[in-house]
Formats: C-alpha cells, sequence, structure tokens
C-alpha cells in the first residue's frame, strides 16, 4: 500500500489485533500517523486548549485566561458550552491541511476518519445535531468543498445545515479583524427552528475561537438548547 | 465550472443564457478548435500570460468574458483536465494513469462527484470540470546575435557531440549524448544552444532534480550573459515566467505546453531519482509539436542501449572523461547475508575491514546503503570506529552542511542513499556499496555510484568496491557497461598515451 500522505509504499500492519477487531488498516504510514500529535492530558474546560506546556498566568483554575475573559464578557458567555479538538496544530497538520484545504486534495480526509470519530463519541453522542461551519458561497467555489462538512461527513449522522456565511473581501488585516470580531458573518439560512436542540459545530481549526461564536450566537437566538463544537485542530 | 454547448461552442454557464445541460467539460464532445478570426483585437497581455503554458482559470488574472472571447476568435482554447479512458482516467497536466492517484469528492463547482488527480495537486486541482486554457497564438520569438560569451575548449570527444547537438538542434532531430559521468556534458550543448538562440528557437533544459537546476543555472547565466534565462523548480522565484531559455524540473515543466523549439533532457547523476513518466510526459508535452529532443545521459535503459548499438537510434557516445584518464572499474565483494548480521549489530568482516583501511590511510570514501533504515544502523556501528562518520539521505535536513563537512574533510566517511549534489566531485575519493544486490541498485544507479571517483586529473583513480550477497544482472552489467567505455576512448584515442 501507498500512504494517503507522503505517498511512499509501506506495509499496513495486518497484526492478530487488527484481524479480531476488524479494524481497517491505516492508510497512513507510521511516519505520518506518528507526525500528528494528539490532544490528551488537561484541557481547558470550555476550549479543551491543552494545559501542558501553558504558562501559569494562561490558566485560572480550569480555564485557560481566553475563555476567562469570554465569560467575563456578558454578551459571549456560555455562548460555546466546551470544545474539543483532535490534535494539536503543529508543523506537520499545518502542512496536511494547507494540501487538504488549500490545495485541494479531499482524499486526505481519510486520514482523519477513526481519530475524529472516536473523539467525537467520547463527548457527544447521536442525540446531538451535526452543525459544519460554512463557507461563504466565493468561498466554496473557490475550494470545491467545505472542510468542515466534509469532516462531519465522517460520522456519518444527519448533518444539518440552517447557517450561512457572508463573503469577507481580503482587507488589510488589522481591520479585517476588528470586523470579525464586531460583525456577525454567520445568519440563518431560512426560517428554521432549532427549539431544544443540542447542537455541535464542526470545524477544521479552533484559532481564537471568534468564529465558533458567532456561528453558536446565531443558533442560540434561533432557539438551539446548547452549542458545542469539535475541531480536528487545536492552533 | 461547467460548460454548455451552443453551436458547437463551449459557453461557461455563468457567461451563457440558460444554463440547461451545464456539464463538467469532461463530459461534453466538442470540437478541438475554433479557426482563427483575423482583424480580432486581440489583448496581448492574455496572449502572452498564455503563450506556452496551459493554465488553469484560477491561474488567469483575467476577467471571464475576456478570455471567452478570445475563444470564440480562436486564440484561446479550453481543454479537458482529465479525460476517461479505457481502464480509468488519465491528467492531462501530468500524465497521470495510476488509479491510485485520482480520487473523486462531491465538487461544489460543478454539482456531481469530481475526480480529481492527486498526482500533480501541488499545482492546483485538476478534475473533470476543470478546463486546462492554452494559447493558439504565438508571438514572434527574438534572434539573438552571437550569444554564446564562453571561451572555454571543448575535448575531442566533447566537439564530436556538441556538433552533433547543433546538428539536430538545426533539424529538429533527436539525438542521444551518452557522457561518462566528468566527460563535461553540460558544455557541449553550449554550441547547440547557441545555434538555436540565434534561429530565435526557445530552449529548455529539464532534469528531475533540483539541485541539478540550480547548479546549471549561473553557469548557462555565464555562458550567455545577454540571453534572459530563468530556473524554473518549487519554490524559485521564476515560477509562472517565460525566456528563450529555461532550466526547470518535472513539476514546474507540467505548465509548458508547447513551448519549446529544443528539449534538453538531462538525467546524467539522476540516482536514485530516474526519469519517471511524469518527467518525459513532461517534456513532450511542453516541447512544440516541431522541435528538437537531446537526451543527456550516462547510463541508458538497456532497450536504449540495445536500439543504440544496433543503429536505430542515434547516439553520440562521449566514452572519455575531460581528463582522459580511463574510468575506474568496480570489483565484487561477497559479504555474505548483511542484512541478518546487520540485525545482531555488526556489519560484515570484509566491510569492516574496507572502512577501516580507509580511516586509517585517511582516504575520504562514500558507503552507499539501499534505504534509510539500513543506513541508521550501519552509522550506528561505524560510529564505533570512528565518531566523525556520518550518514545523509535525501531528505536530510542536514544535508547541506553534512555535505560540506565531507568537502572539508571533516567527515572521513559518509554512508549515503543517493549521489549528491553534484557539484560533490570530491577530488580522491573511494567508493562502495553495501548490498550491491539490492533491487535500487540498477546498472544506471551503479555506473553512476561508480562515477564519483577519479573524477580529478590529479587523482585519476579509486577503490570502488560492491560488496553482495549475490551477484546480480544489474551489478554484472554496469561492470562491463564501463569496461565498453574504457575500450571504445581507448579505440578513439581519447584516452592519455602513458
Ligand atoms: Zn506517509
Ligand atoms: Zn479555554
Ligand atoms: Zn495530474
Ligand atoms: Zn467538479
Amino acid at each position: 500500500m501507498n500512504c494517503l500522505i507522503c505517498h511512499a509504499p509501506y506495509n499496513p500492519l495486518a497484526s492478530w489485533q487488527h484481524f479480531l477487531t476488524l479494524k481497517n488498516a491505516d492508510c497512513l504510514c507510521v511516519k505520518c500517523r506518528g507526525a500528528f500529535v494528539k490532544i490528551d492530558g488537561e484541557i481547558c474546560d470550555i476550549c479543551g486548549r491543552p494545559f501542558a506546556g501553558l504558562e501559569r498566568s494562561h490558566r485560572q483554575g480550569k480555564l485557560c485566561a481566553d475563555c476567562v475573559q469570554w465569560q467575563k464578557d456578558d454578551e459571549w458567555k456560555d455562548v460555546l458550552t466546551k470544545n474539543r479538538s483532535v490534535y494539536m496544530y503543529n508543523e506537520f497538520m499545518k502542512e496536511v491541511v494547507a494540501l487538504w484545504k488549500f490545495r485541494g486534495d479531499y482524499a486526505i480526509v481519510q486520514a482523519f476518519q477513526d481519530e475524529f470519530c472516536r473523539e467525537f463519541y467520547r463527548h457527544f453522542d447521536n442525540t446531538f445535531c451535526i452543525v459544519p461551519i460554512p463557507l461563504s458561497d466565493e468561498r466554496l467555489y473557490e475550494r470545491g468543498f467545505n472542510q468542515a462538512k466534509a469532516l462531519a461527513e465522517l460520522l456519518a449522522l444527519p448533518i444539518y445545515e440552517p447557517l450561512c456565511r457572508r463573503h469577507l473581501e481580503k482587507q488589510s488585516k488589522k481591520s479585517r479583524l476588528e470586523r470579525l470580531r464586531t460583525e456577525n458573518v454567520f445568519r440563518l439560512s431560512e426560517k428554521t427552528s432549532l427549539r431544544g436542540k443540542h447542537i455541535v459545530l464542526i470545524d477544521d481549526i479552533y484559532t481564537t475561537g471568534t468564529t465558533l461564536r458567532h456561528a453558536a450566537k446565531v443558533l442560540l437566538k434561533a432557539g438551539a438548547a446548547s452549542v458545542s463544537s469539535i475541531t480536528l485542530a487545536r492552533g | 465550472m461547467r460548460f454548455i454547448v451552443d453551436k458547437g461552442r463551449l459557453i461557461p454557464e455563468t457567461l451563457a443564457k440558460n444554463d440547461k445541460d451545464a456539464k463538467p467539460i469532461s463530459h461534453i464532445d466538442f470540437p478541438p478548435s475554433i479557426q482563427l478570426t483575423p482583424g480580432f483585437h486581440y489583448s496581448a497581455e492574455l496572449l502572452s500570460f498564455v503563450e506556452g503554458r496551459q493554465l488553469l482559470l484560477e491561474e488567469l488574472p483575467f476577467p471571464l468574458d475576456l478570455i471567452q472571447a478570445h475563444y470564440e476568435h480562436g486564440y484561446l482554447s479550453y481543454e479537458k483536465g482529465i479525460v476517461k479512458t479505457k481502464h480509468g482516467w488519465r491528467c492531462m497536466r501530468c500524465g497521470n494513469e495510476d488509479g491510485r492517484f485520482f480520487a473523486s469528492f462531491p465538487c461544489a463547482r460543478c454539482h456531481t462527484v469530481c475526480t480529481y488527480c492527486r498526482k500533480c495537486i501541488m499545482m492546483g486541482r485538476v478534475s473533470e470540470c476543470t478546463p486546462l486554457v492554452v494559447s493558439r497564438f504565438s508571438f514572434p520569438q527574438s534572434r539573438y546575435l552571437s550569444p554564446l560569451s564562453w571561451n572555454g575548449t571543448l575535448s575531442e570527444g566533447q566537439q564530436r557531440a556538441a556538433d552533433a547537438v547543433e546538428n539536430a538542434i538545426a533539424q529538429n532531430g533527436e539525438l542521444v549524448i551518452w557522457a561518462v559521468c566528468g566527460a563535461g556534458k553540460t558544455e557541449v550543448l553550449f554550441q547547440g544552444i547557441a545555434r538555436a538562440l540565434e534561429m530565435g528557437k526557445r530552449v529548455c533544459i529539464a532534469t528531475p532534480r533540483i539541485d541539478v537546476v540550480r547548479e546549471l543555472a549561473p553557469r548557462l547565466k555565464q555562458a550567455f550573459a545577454n540571453v534572459p534565462l530563468i530556473a524554473l523548480y518549487g519554490g524559485s522565484e521564476d515560477r509562472g515566467k517565460f525566456a528563450p531559455l529555461v532550466i526547470s524540473t518535472t513539476h514546474q515543466l507540467l505548465r509548458f505546453y508547447r513551448a519549446f523549439d529544443v528539449m534538453v533532457i538531462d538525467e546524467v547523476d539522476a540516482f536514485p531519482y530516474s526519469v519517471e513518466p511524469m518527467l518525459e510526459y513532461a517534456a513532450a508535452k511542453a516541447r512544440k509539436e516541431k522541435s528538437s529532443l537531446i537526451y543527456l545521459t550516462a547510463t541508458p535503459h538497456p532497450a536504449w542501449q540495445r536500439e543504440i548499438r544496433r543503429g536505430t537510434r542515434k547516439a553520440v557516445t562521449i566514452p572519455a572523461r575531460y581528463h582522459r584518464f580511463p574510468l575506474p572499474v568496480p570489483s565484487f565483494e561477497w559479504c555474505g547475508n548483511w542484512r541478518r548480521q546487520l540485525k545482531r549489530g555488526s556489519l560484515p568482516r570484509n566491510v569492516m575491514a574496507w572502512v577501516q583501511s580507509r580511516i586509517e590511510t585517511e582516504k575520504q570514501a562514500f558507503l552507499f546503503v539501499p534505504h534509510i533504515d539500513v543506513l541508521e544502523k550501519v552509522v550506528r556501528i561505524l560510529k564505533q570506529l570512528d565518531e566523525r562518520i556520518e550518514g545523509v539521505h535525501a531528505e536530510d535536513p542536514e544535508r547541506a552542511e553534512k555535505v560540506q563537512a565531507f568537502r572539508d574533510g571533516r567527515i572521513p566517511l559518509l554512508v549515503t542513499t543517493t549521489i549528491l549534489e553534484r557539484g560533490v566531485t570530491v577530488p580522491n575519493i573511494d567508493v562502495a556499496v553495501l548490498g550491491a544486490e539490492d533491487d535500487i541498485f540498477t546498472e544506471s544507479a551503479l555506473v553512476q555510484i561508480a562515477g564519483r571517483v577519479g573524477r580529478s586529473a590529479q587523482y585519476p583513480d579509486g577503490d570502488i568496491r560492491f560488496f553482495h550477497y549475490g551477484k546480480t544482472k544489474g551489478m554484472v552489467a554496469a561492470k562491463r557497461q564501463i569496461e565498453r567505455m574504457n575500450k571504445e576512448a581507448a579505440e578513439r584515442g581519447l584516452l592519455k598515451t602513458q
């Protein structure tokens, strides 16, 4: 077999363990698989940020400093119930995500199948509503696919797409950041009632958490009971 | 992007009045091209951007309606990026037909499950709905008067090859230059390239190796000081440009389309990057229908060697090195089941003895091994002998530093899986191969490895030892090839007489 990412030929381990559990052979070589670092150990209760290697001052009890800030702000308090991420956003993950999302090598998503699903079911279950973070129409055309939806499809659960996203033209970094913080690019695409629903947003990377919170806010306004999220990687 | 067909013409769905029956381009049968409308006010900016290339729409910084107008007047055409074949798919940009390098995805551009090529994905995705834009118009090319500013001299063997190259270029012919390692084959091209530039031809030198591009560019720039030259490789500043003289790696060549009048494929010292089918495809696509093809090789493929001997393939050999000493000939030495020994943490006694004696006599050496995992184990063992010994492989991040240290004499012996940069012609070295029976050591690889030895006139000789666990055809053929070259060189009087 050839590795899905580096294309090097390798021997997928055909061990007894694989045989007994009927687990599919890994589509990655040992080297590529080993280059992904999974998040485990102590994490921030809300955003899932690993505490290992984090400076003391960036942590207050069970929360990281960022989440403490979010929680202080009445507008954003408890908007996102919790986020969990599967992998660290390390150099290798950055490269792979670039190949997958920006170069458009859709097939890469298969490499995340097992661990993404496992992490999802560790924190959520099939009673949750799965909502991928949408792209703007322009961005969707440019990329050809929505990477968040590709991840959502790994779960083999019904997918809801109640949100749409306004296109932000590329502008100077600062004003873009400012706009991101103040303006919400998401809105409900149609009048769907989300009353009482528990939602899990799906996205590729958690960086500042702003995108997810903006989406969550719109969903809560539409009646959702709670909004959590899971992302492939944690920046 | 999808197209509709109206009166035999493709129209992008966004420009069409109705988008009924819009389909991905690879699902449409359409006439190959439209006749050129004379008098059409074309955009020289657009056409010179596209000329000689094959581009994705998103690589074109021009509005779609402008592109479409040039298509409708015959100046540009749309081609299928992917076509269906009997057995699967073919990518028209990189030539890939290997099913493992195709995948499908739910495509937002054409709203179908769309198949794409993973092989050339680094250049942007080519899928069933991707048109490749090419130019059907060419601007007159500039001619250069006496462009060659090099005034070195050629050996007899080189001169004969240089004349043959010039001839092939003038007549749009095909030619193989079979030059032994150290023959000095770059200079052999100069005369022919000069002629090409005088005739207003565009020249491309293609090679599988980035470091060859980097090494050749300054030499050619110096030889053709007044001719614009670009060097193309991943990350180079010249990407996306065009010039009368282009040096390119395989991947960068894929963007070109019927661009060159002279195509030189340089595969000397390519091991382990043999010329893959992709380079062949890229070179075939990048040359004009009427053009010359020059092959530079140290060891042609066995089938080619037969054709050359039979005279059915045009070739010139340069059997002697520039310094006119014969090539050192490898010797074989059986070393038993070295892999088993390696597992136990040791190396065959004769291999150890060979290394030991290089260390004692302070003669620098390369030890070639078949794989990275072998390399690591061998280095660990040899470091006990002399801890300055290092290992280097093709993707080693410290490769450049180690090569420099070897050149400076700070590393007595370098264990390696690859022929290093071409500049690494360390004057006085020996070479050994551990596990010469491994499949990776083809005839061609072994000839190239042997070619590291005796490169300078002061030290034209050296030891080449193939340690093996069973002699292979490749080993025998490599030795025979080297001996044949020496014989031919002697017969043609190209060697120094003692
Ligand atoms: Zn891999
Ligand atoms: Zn947090
Ligand atoms: Zn391709
Ligand atoms: Zn498509």
